[in-house]
């Protein structure tokens, strides 16, 4: 919705009047080295403050700098901001700054019709074009027709802007991202206080990148207020939230964070093993920073490694934490399986990403949930959560610590690339009204030896009498070999491994008795339900309001449970005439409710690496609906 | 932050607390039947085991023994203290993360040839590098047993077994080698059918403040028979082996009479009574460059006596150290607290 406001400008001498916006989503796009993450980082942080409601979808490839220029090396930023609640990063931007040819020819297919390009008209030489397979220059030949373009000269005005600092060529051209961002601000009307404060904070010690990036930023806004261009000075009035302090955050630091409060929670001492790997290397990186909260990260040589101490340390009676992505999770299946059968309270984070193998790192996938249910040898049933957003990271990893404890078990949270990297407005938890997390063992420090057998269960969990070593006349040992029911002793009898099958798999669907049920939003029968599980969380829900907008009657319920699923599941999909399950992956969802509870659940898929498009979803929703 | 050294190795007495009653073999001894093949040298290893621990007067209850997989990983179930019998090659892994989170507790090694030099090779190269401290024990036998008689990566070159029938086609690991490249900071090796040096070099081994490897020779009667008989064998174990002890000089032979000494291109085997008699050198365990100590590890039947015993034994803090160092630092500079922290970097007010 668009209305032209009378409300002057008073920023400055354009005759252009500000345009009011419900919401609008912007994208950066510019080479590796380019600063776009940067640049997009402090356009969030002025968003926030200003009291929108945000989403950010940073894109960048597994090339730390590909070849300057390159198509390859095409890095950006998106986010989307509202005066509403909004649950997704946009699906197309409805401005699009490009830094260069190689972003120009990436990303201006995303651009919604009649766009607005924000321009370096100053990257388009022929060097440059040729690189990004451009035959002829897209500024002259025509081919930008049908969008509103702003050319800016934005390296040469930046670097005349800095000219007397005496910085090197190379330093002054790199102030071209803020110069971009200086007018973004004045096209949407941010602040620049945020961002000179963040200026002073980084680069205080180094006074003349500090005034070099405080002048590029003044000059962008400017340039903005001279612009001829219709309709680009918008305002998107700030959002009504739940009141409260709020941060931004990412899957990723909200992983970190929940970490670090469940140990808190629990009274427990982290450990968290890891070997580095995208995407899930900053939760290793973050943690490494935290020694003053008691924190041991290990920065393993090998995944197997990363989950071999995380189960010493959960043994130990640690809180044992091991983090990576759907690679890792392959290697450390055998060492999972260890603490399956050692019956071990293990947390292990799989931050998905694209494949099969190396796929593509830096990109948002989920196809891990089967890997995760079976990608193990034997009957092998564990804990399996999944998160819906940034900061449900936190409370998913809260959970997880609940769980893995209570029925001491191995845990794994999913989350993606997406979750990991996405920053949105978060509620700050107040840290006295979250429950603490209790840690059986301790119950059994003073436990008579006559009455301790290693796995002895506990008749409403199922789960086995654990104890760490140190507790005098308790000593037993446990190991990956079968154990005797009760005893733990090394036991090869037919009717015990039988029991013992029996026991793992009811101990974990006992679950189910100690996790919420699923709540559907929307009717409660009827005739479709959208069923969706993790990050699609946010596009899935935009998508299934778009439908009913569009008069379509639509439930939709999400899982964050998914081993073992909520106990009343199999009911809710029996309520609706036709199941639809939207995910990043070709069905994996959908195999396991078809196969749990024969219904003839149909799928919405696409593997692209990218975010589910709410547009298109809603699409897919509506035509489901009229069949 | 610049690393800060922590404060000097301590001995075990000081982080482990003792047990109040002199402890004997029994103590450490569980009930579990032993499992292994009559005439197997784990049988001694074991024994020695419980000996040389409770010369420590650990309480067995504070005394980890973590194991992987083949026939000596069986070891844990025998001890009477706790214990994983783990996955194949992994065993240190689990044991760093268990000594990271209980710095109170032992915690031991048990592992074989194939266990700890293939499927776990890497593992082995980075606990000893990172100076854990945990006291690893490797029973080298040259062969796969449980998996009943393949060759394993210390077999030696042309080796006949199951899965060699002509003759293997490559060429064995020197375990102490692998150690010692590694910086382990204690690097020692003893055989099964000598209990009193088993014993004691158990003892050291455990008593060391940092990352322990020890080598024991241990025959398996089954797949690979006298495999060391050659040299260990009681009638020419004087003749062949070399007793390695700190500060003395490096002697062997029925009367001592021969000993080692440099020569431009290694070590070699001079007579105590000939002219090159002054050149004999003193076994220094403690020097900090492993360079000696690589060409001990090095010496092989028959060109050279095979030596036992302490061949390392240097001080350094561990991982442990540096990393408990670094959270005393970090807690004493900081007054961030959990609330604090989940603010982050700045917060806004939704009115």
């Amino acid at each position: 919705m668009t209305t032209t406001s009378t409300k002057a400008n008073g920023s400055g001498n354009s005759s252009m009047p500000i345009q009011e916006r419900d919401r609008v989503t912007v994208r950066f796009a510019g080479d590796s080295g380019d600063g776009m993450q940067l640049a997009g980082n402090r356009f969030a942080d002025a968003t926030a403050i200003f009291g929108n409601d945000f989403s950010t979808l940073p894109d960048f490839p597994a090339e730390i700098r590909a070849p300057a220029g390159s198509l390859a090396g095409v890095s950006s930023f998106q986010i989307s901001f509202s005066k509403h609640q909004i649950f997704t990063p946009g699906d197309e931007p409805d401005t699009l700054v490009a830094m260069n040819p190689a972003a120009l020819k990436s990303h201006l297919s995303a651009l919604t019709k009649g766009g607005l390009l924000v321009i370096n008209e100053d990257a388009f030489t022929s060097g440059n074009l040729k690189k990004a397979n451009y035959p002829s220059n897209p500024l002259s030949d025509g081919s930008l027709e049908g969008y509103r373009i702003i050319k800016a000269p934005i390296t040469t005005a930046a670097v005349a802007a800095v000219d007397d600092l005496g910085l090197s060529n190379q330093n002054a051209e790199r102030t071209k991202n803020f110069f971009a961002l200086g007018l973004v601000y004045w096209l949407y009307d941010r602040d620049l206080q945020p961002t000179l404060d963040w200026i002073e904070e980084r680069f205080g010690r180094l006074p003349n990148i500090a005034e070099a990036n405080r002048r590029a930023l003044f000059a962008g806004h400017s340039y903005g207020e001279t612009t001829e261009i219709a309709d680009a000075h918008v305002r998107v009035p700030p959002a009504v939230l739940t009141p409260g302090e709020y941060r931004t955050i990412t899957g990723n630091q909200a992983m970190v964070l929940g970490l670090i409060t469940a140990a808190h929670l629990s009274d427990l001492e982290l450990f968290y093993g890891s070997y580095p790997i995208t995407p899930a290397s900053d939760i290793l990186v973050e943690l490494a920073a935290l020694r003053e909260f008691g924190v041991r990260t290990f920065q393993a040589e090998d995944e197997i490694s990363a989950v071999g101490t995380a189960i010493g340390a959960a043994y130990g009676g640690g809180l044992g934490v091991t983090g990576t992505s759907g690679p890792g999770i392959a290697l450390k299946s055998e060492a999972i399986n260890l603490a399956v059968m050692t019956e071990l309270p293990l947390i292990v984070l799989d931050v998905q990403r694209s494949g099969p193998s190396t796929g593509m790192p830096t990109k948002t996938e989920q196809t891990d949930l089967l890997q995760v249910m079976y990608g193990r040898n034997g009957e092998s049933p564990l804990c399996v959560l999944a998160a819906k957003s940034p900061g449900d990271c936190f409370y998913m990893v809260l959970e997880a610590v609940r769980l893995a404890y209570q029925f001491v078990t191995p845990v794994v949270l999913l989350s993606d690339t997406y979750l990991a990297n996405t920053a949105e407005p978060w509620p700050v938890p107040d840290i006295t009204q979250l429950d603490p997390i209790d840690v059986p063992y301790r119950r059994l420090e003073h436990v008579n030896p006559e009455d301790f057998e290693p796995y002895k269960r506990d008749p409403d969990t199922l789960a086995r009498m654990f104890i760490p070593p140190g507790l005098p006349n308790l000593q037993h040992r446990i190991g990956g070999l079968e154990k005797s029911d009760i005893t733990g002793d090394v036991a090869y009898s037919p009717e015990n491994h039988q029991r013992m099958t029996d026991l793992r798999a009811a101990k974990i669907a006992g679950i189910a008795n100690f996790i919420p049920e699923l709540e559907v939003d929307g009717p409660e029968s009827g005739d479709l339900l959208v069923l969706s599980w993790g990050s699609t969380y946010g596009a899935v829900f935009t998508a299934v309001n778009d439908a009913r907008e569009a008069g379509h009657e639509v439930a939709h319920a999400h899982l964050q449970y998914l081993n073992p699923f909520p106990r009343n599941l199999g009911d809710v999909v029996s309520r609706y005439k036709k199941v639809l399950i939207p995910e990043a992956n070709t069905g994996q969802l959908r195999m396991l409710v078809r196969a749990n509870f024969l219904v003839d659940a149909k799928g919405y898929n696409e593997v692209t690496g990218q975010p589910l498009s709410a547009r298109l979803l809603a699409e897919a929703i509506g035509q489901l609906a009229a069949e | 932050m610049v690393l800060q050294t922590p404060h000097a190795p301590e001995p075990v007495e000081s982080i482990i607390p003792l047990a109040s009653e002199d402890l004997t073999r029994k103590d450490y001894a569980s009930d579990v039947d032993t499992r292994w093949c009559p005439g197997c040298g784990d049988y001694s290893i074991l024994a020695q085991m419980q000996r040389g621990l409770s010369n420590l007067n650990v309480a067995p209850e504070k005394m980890v023994f973590v194991s992987g997989i083949g026939c000596s990983s069986r070891f844990p179930y025998y001890m009477n203290t706790y214990g994983v019998h783990s996955i194949h090659g992994r065993a240190p892994t689990i044991a760093s993360g268990l000594k990271l989170a209980r710095p109170d507790l032992m915690v031991f090694v048990i592992t074989g040839d194939g266990d700890a030099l293939s499927i776990g090779g890497n593992h082995l190269l980075h606990v000893l590098r990172r100076n854990m401290d945990v006291k690893i024990f490797l029973f080298n036998n040259r062969i796969y047993g449980l998996t009943k008689g393949q060759y394993s990566p210390t077999s030696e070159l042309g080796k006949v077994t199951k899965s060699s029938p002509i003759g293997t086609t490559e060429r064995p690991l020197n375990p102490l080698s692998v150690a010692l490249a590694s910086e382990a900071t204690f690097v020692a090796r003893t055989f099964d059918t000598d209990p009193q040096h088993l014993t004691a070099t158990i003892e050291q081994a455990a008593r060391h403040h940092g990352a322990a490897f020890v080598e024991i020779l241990q025959n398996c009667n089954i797949f690979n028979d006298r495999a060391f008989a050659d040299y260990t064998d009681r009638d020419v174990r004087n003749e062949r082996l070399l007793y390695l002890e700190h500060g003395q000089p490096m002697l062997f032979g029925e009367n001592e009479d021969k000993g080692l000494a440099v020569s431009a291109t290694g070590l070699r085997v001079v007579d105590t009574d000939g002219p090159d008699a002054g050149l004999i050198l003193s076994h220094d365990a403690t020097r900090p460059a492993p360079d000696v100590h690589q060409l001990l590890a090095r010496c092989q039947y028959p060109e050279m006596p095979v030596p036992m015993g302490v061949i390392r034994r240097v001080n350094a803090p561990t991982y442990g150290d540096y990393i408990d160092s670094q959270i005393e630092v970090a807690k004493f500079k900081s007054r961030n607290d959990v609330a604090q922290l989940l603010k982050g970097r700045s917060t806004w007010q939704v009115e």
